[in-house]
């Protein structure tokens, strides 16, 4: 009897621990290859960099996620891509740049200053001046009578 | 008449600003919620689009020599693409369910006398073979791209997508998804544009 009951755990065990392997065979998608995909650059300097990077870009499979949030295979083969550039040597924004290129602007999350995005960045100033613009009305006269 | 209306509405201008302005101040918000409401219905009502088109179409392929995917084909290389005559790259894979959906329309395209060639993204040779065995071989060669290099390279951000390459080796057009088979007589006659 008290045998039994161990093994009847003993292959909950066995199911309970293999169902994670089982997971990525039933997602029918091959699993990234590439070197960098879920390994860290060695140099913590560099891996810093790389990760400042790939959370402002988007993964163009999940796209609600950022390429370092996102578990998507592409996302993993794009990480790759980034911390080798990264680990060669290259700028950040050069490999912005080089996404943008062939993915258009809407693989990064952070806006570019181009002629369609210049109310983002003007935006901020204007209402700024207008709120001073009101405030110095309300306060000026206020002083005055 | 339109004297006479000008002239009544110029000695009610100065009286009623004051009033032209609180009706301003209160239609001026009820326009901006019908505005955002017509621009929420209208949000709604759309379709979703939510693929990425490559912004590298028009541009040359980028150098790359991939190896064999199996040993049914040769390996693909950016030379393949300076022929002079156009081509279809297809980018696939054989764990994609709708790269076998679109086996049928890739025969009828090769039929019709166009140049296939295959990227295979992260495949294993065997499933590769099997994929081939059950839905049919339409490429001229299949190179493995298991790290997506030169996926990336075009900007393409998913499986199956195809691209018409010119003879001179320059990226025409992109087909994101799946070709249906309303699509094989625009992609034939884009291939053939390509061509001119």
């Amino acid at each position: 009897m008290k045998h039994k009951s161990a093994f009847a755990l003993a292959a909950t065990l066995a199911l309970v621990l293999s169902a994670p392997v089982a997971l990525p065979v039933l997602a029918q998608e091959g699993a990234p290859s590439a070197p960098y995909a879920y390994r860290q650059l060695p140099d913590p300097d560099q891996e810093a960099r790389a990760k400042a990077l790939m959370v402002t870009l988007r993964c163009v499979m999940c796209q609600s996620q950022s390429i370092a949030d996102s578990d998507a295979p592409i996302a993993g083969d794009m990480r790759s891509e980034v911390r080798t550039r990264i680990a060669a040597g290259e700028d950040p924004e050069h490999i912005r740049q080089w996404l943008i290129q062939r993915y258009g602007d809407y693989v990064s999350f952070t806006p570019q200053v181009k002629p369609i995005t210049w109310p983002l960045f003007a935006a901020p100033v204007a209402i700024l001046l207008l709120a001073g613009l009101l405030l110095r009305g309300r306060f000026g006269k206020g002083t005055r009578t | 008449m339109s004297v006479h209306e000008n002239r009544v509405g110029e000695n009610q201008a100065g009286e009623n600003r004051g009033g032209a302005r609180m009706r301003l101040g209160l239609w001026l918000p009820l326009a901006i919620f019908a505005a955002l409401i017509a621009l929420f219905v209208h949000g709604l009502l759309r379709p979703a689009d939510t693929s990425v088109a490559s912004a590298f179409v028009g541009n040359p392929l980028p150098q790359f020599d991939l190896p064999a995917a199996n040993s049914e084909r040769p390996g693909l290389a950016t030379a393949a693409f300076h022929s002079g005559k156009p081509r279809l790259l297809n980018i696939f894979a054989s764990w994609c369910v709708p790269c076998a959906a679109e086996s049928p329309q890739l025969a009828q395209l090769a039929q019709s006398g166009a140049v296939i060639e295959g990227i295979a993204i992260q495949d294993k040779p065997q499933d590769l073979a099997r994929f081939l065995a059950n839905n049919g071989n339409p490429y001229a060669a299949i190179g493995k791209d298991d790290d997506r290099k030169v996926q990336l390279e075009i900007g393409s951000s998913g499986v199956p997508e195809t691209f018409i390459i010119d003879g001179r080796g320059v990226i025409r057009y992109q087909h994101i998804g799946d070709i249906r088979p309303e699509d094989v007589p625009m992609l034939l006659a884009k291939l053939k544009e390509a061509g001119a």
